[in-house]
C-alpha cells in the first residue's frame, strides 16, 4: 500500500521532472536522476516517448533502472542500437533530440554545469569523471533541462569549471556565440521547479514542493534565490506516480544486487 | 590476415613501450583480459586512448604502466569516480600522468575520422564548453561554404587498438554485436589490432547480411578467451558484473589493497581464469 502522505523528497524531485515529460518527445537521458525520471514518464503517462542513451541505444525500455548508461536491458528493449559515432553525429548534431538531461556536480544560476573539477583544472583539488556527452548535448538538444538536489556545494555563485553551456553569462549570450537551442528552460530540484527568466536568464523559482519555505530554498543555494511573482506549491505525487517509481526502485534494487540504479 | 595465437603471445607480439593504444568497448564488451595480459607483461610509457577509461584503465595507471591519457569520462559508470587515476593526477602516484581530455563527441569523432583516413574530426561541438580552454588539441575551422564555426580534433591514429568481441569464425572474421561502441572505429584507426572472443566458429554463414563484421584482413591477432571482458558483459553470454564494479570503488580506494588485489588477481593469474568468473552471471 502505497503512503501517500509520506513522500521524499527525492521521490516528488523525480515525479516532478518525469511531468515535464510528453509523449512526442525525443529524450537523450543522462546518468543519475534524470534515468528514474525519464522512465517513471514512460511507465504512466507518456508511454511513448523515445529515450535514447549514449551507448547507442534508440527508442529503449528498461524494465530497470540501469546502472550505467550501456547496460544490456537497454539494448535488449530498444528499437535499434547504433555505433556511438553514429549517435553524435546523426542523432544528437544532426537535431533529433527535443530534450537533453543533465544532471550536475556544480550549477549556476545561468544552468551551466560543471562535472569535470573542483578547484584549479590543471591542479584539482578534485578530479571529477568529466564531461562525457554533456559538452554537446547542451548544445545541439532543442532544450535542456536538468535535475539536482539542492546544497550550498552544488548550487553556487560560480561554478569551477564549464563543462557545458547554460546560458553562459545570462541574456543572450548563447545567440552571440551562434547557437540556435535554447539551453536548460526547467530545473527541477528536491525542493522546487525553477525556469529561466526570459530577459536574464536566469533561474527563477515557479513552483515550491510541498512543506518547503522561502528560507529553505536560499539556505540551500548559493546564489540570492528570486522567487516568480506568481510562486505556485507543487501538486504532491499521485498514488500513480509514487506507485509506478517506488516499484521501479524495487525491481531495480533486485536485479542490481542492493545497488539502486540511476 | 589475422593471426589465431595466445592472448599472451598477441600481446607480446603487437604492443611495444612507449605506444599510443585504445582499449574499446562502450560499457559493453570491455577487453579486461587484455589489459591484465598487459599489465603482466608491463609495458611501459603507453599512451592510453579510450572514452570512458574505467576499472581497466584504472588498472593500468595504478600499476604505472600510463605516461598519459586521453579520454572523455572518467568515471566507475554508476558507482563513481576512478580513485586510481584520481591518485595519479593529484597526487602523482605511481606516477605523474599527462591528461588530453575531450567531449565524447569529439572522441568517437577523432576514432571516425581515423578509420576514414583524414588528419583531423570536423564538428559542431565545445561551443561555449571550458575544454577548449584547456584542451589546446581543440581547435576550430572555418566551414568554407557557409562560414560557420565547426570545432576540429586530431584524428586517433593508435598503435594498437584492443577489443573484446563475441565470435571469431575460422577464417579470422569477427562480429560484435549489441551495443557496438567504438570498437569497428578503434580497429580501422589502428596500425594494429587485438580482439579477444568468446567463441571460435566454424563460419558466419547463419548472420544476418548487415551485421557488424570486421573482415579477418582488418585484425592483426585473435585470442580465445571466454569471459575475457569481464566485470563488463558480452551481450548473448554473460551480464554485467555490477557487484565487481561497487567492489572496485573499495579497492581501489586504498593504495595497499588495490596493489595486494593486482598481485592476486592479475600478477599471478592468467587469462584462463576470466571463464570461471562469468559463471553464474
Amino acid at each position: 500500500m502505497t503512503n501517500l502522505s509520506d513522500f521524499t523528497p527525492n521521490e516528488m524531485m523525480t515525479i516532478a521532472a518525469a511531468r515535464a515529460l510528453s509523449n512526442d518527445d525525443v529524450c537523450f537521458v543522462g546518468i543519475g536522476a534524470p534515468s528514474a525520471a525519464c522512465n517513471v514518464a514512460r511507465l504512466t503517462h507518456a508511454p511513448d516517448i523515445t529515450l535514447i542513451y549514449e551507448s547507442g541505444t534508440i527508442g529503449t525500455a528498461p524494465d530497470v533502472l540501469p546502472l550505467s548508461i550501456g547496460d544490456g536491458v537497454l539494448c535488449e528493449t530498444a528499437v535499434t542500437t547504433v555505433s556511438v559515432p553514429e549517435m553524435f553525429r546523426y542523432w544528437l548534431q544532426g537535431g533529433r533530440i527535443s530534450i537533453g538531461f543533465l544532471g550536475a556536480a556544480q550549477l549556476d544560476r545561468f544552468g551551466n554545469i560543471n562535472t569535470t573539477v573542483i578547484g584549479d583544472y590543471h591542479k584539482p583539488q578534485v578530479r571529477l569523471p568529466g564531461g562525457g556527452g554533456a559538452p554537446e548535448i547542451a548544445t545541439s538538444c532543442q532544450e535542456v533541462f536538468i535535475t539536482l538536489k539542492q546544497t550550498t556545494r552544488g548550487m553556487v555563485d560560480k561554478i569551477d569549471f564549464y563543462t557545458s553551456l547554460g546560458h553562459g553569462e545570462g541574456g543572450n549570450h548563447r545567440q552571440r556565440l551562434g547557437i540556435t537551442t535554447k539551453g536548460p528552460t526547467l530545473l527541477i530540484t528536491d525542493l522546487a521547479i525553477w525556469k529561466p527568466d526570459p530577459e536574464t536568464k536566469e533561474f527563477t523559482v515557479v513552483s515550491m514542493h510541498r512543506g518547503v519555505t522561502r528560507d529553505r530554498m536560499q539556505d540551500t543555494c548559493g546564489w540570492k534565490v528570486r522567487f516568480s511573482e506568481r510562486l505556485e506549491e507543487t501538486p504532491p505525487p499521485s498514488e500513480l506516480e509514487l506507485t509506478t517509481l517506488r516499484e521501479l526502485q524495487a525491481r531495480t534494487e533486485k536485479a542490481h544486487g542492493g545497488k539502486k540504479g540511476s | 590476415m589475422a593471426k589465431f595465437q595466445s592472448l599472451k603471445e598477441a600481446v607480446a607480439e603487437n604492443l611495444r613501450d612507449g605506444d599510443a593504444v585504445a582499449f574499446e568497448g562502450f560499457t559493453h564488451l570491455i577487453p579486461h583480459a587484455a589489459a591484465h595480459e598487459v599489465i603482466r607483461q608491463g609495458r611501459k610509457d603507453l599512451t592510453l586512448i579510450r572514452m570512458t577509461p574505467d576499472i581497466i584503465y584504472d588498472q593500468l595507471i595504478g600499476m604505472g604502466l600510463a605516461r598519459k591519457v586521453i579520454f572523455s569520462y572518467a568515471g566507475n559508470p554508476g558507482v563513481g569516480l576512478l580513485r586510481r587515476m584520481r591518485d595519479a593526477i593529484e597526487n602523482n602516484w605511481p606516477r605523474a600522468i599527462e591528461t588530453e581530455e575531450h567531449s565524447h563527441a569529439a572522441m568517437a569523432n577523432a576514432y571516425e575520422a581515423g578509420a576514414a583516413g583524414l588528419p583531423c574530426a570536423v564538428f559542431r561541438g565545445y561551443r561555449g564548453a571550458g575544454l577548449k580552454d584547456v584542451n589546446p588539441m581543440i581547435k576550430s575551422v572555418t566551414c568554407p561554404f557557409t562560414g560557420e564555426e565547426l570545432a576540429a580534433v586530431p584524428a586517433h591514429r593508435p598503435d594498437v587498438a584492443f577489443i573484446h568481441a563475441q565470435k571469431a569464425n575460422r577464417r579470422g572474421d569477427v562480429l560484435v554485436e549489441g551495443i557496438v561502441g567504438v570498437q569497428k572505429e578503434a580497429v580501422l584507426a589502428s596500425k594494429r589490432s587485438v580482439v579477444t572472443v568468446e567463441e571460435i566458429v566454424e563460419d558466419f554463414d547463419d548472420l544476418h547480411p548487415n551485421l557488424c563484421v570486421l573482415p579477418h584482413w582488418t585484425v592483426t591477432s585473435i585470442a580465445h578467451v571466454p569471459g575475457g571482458a569481464h566485470p563488463s558483459y558480452t551481450h548473448g553470454y554473460y551480464d554485467r558484473d555490477n557487484a565487481a564494479y561497487m567492489e572496485w570503488d573499495k579497492i581501489s580506494a586504498d593504495r595497499d589493497l588495490f596493489t595486494a588485489w593486482m598481485r592476486e588477481n592479475v600478477l599471478d593469474a592468467g587469462p584462463e581464469v576470466f571463464a570461471a568468473r562469468v559463471k553464474g552471471l
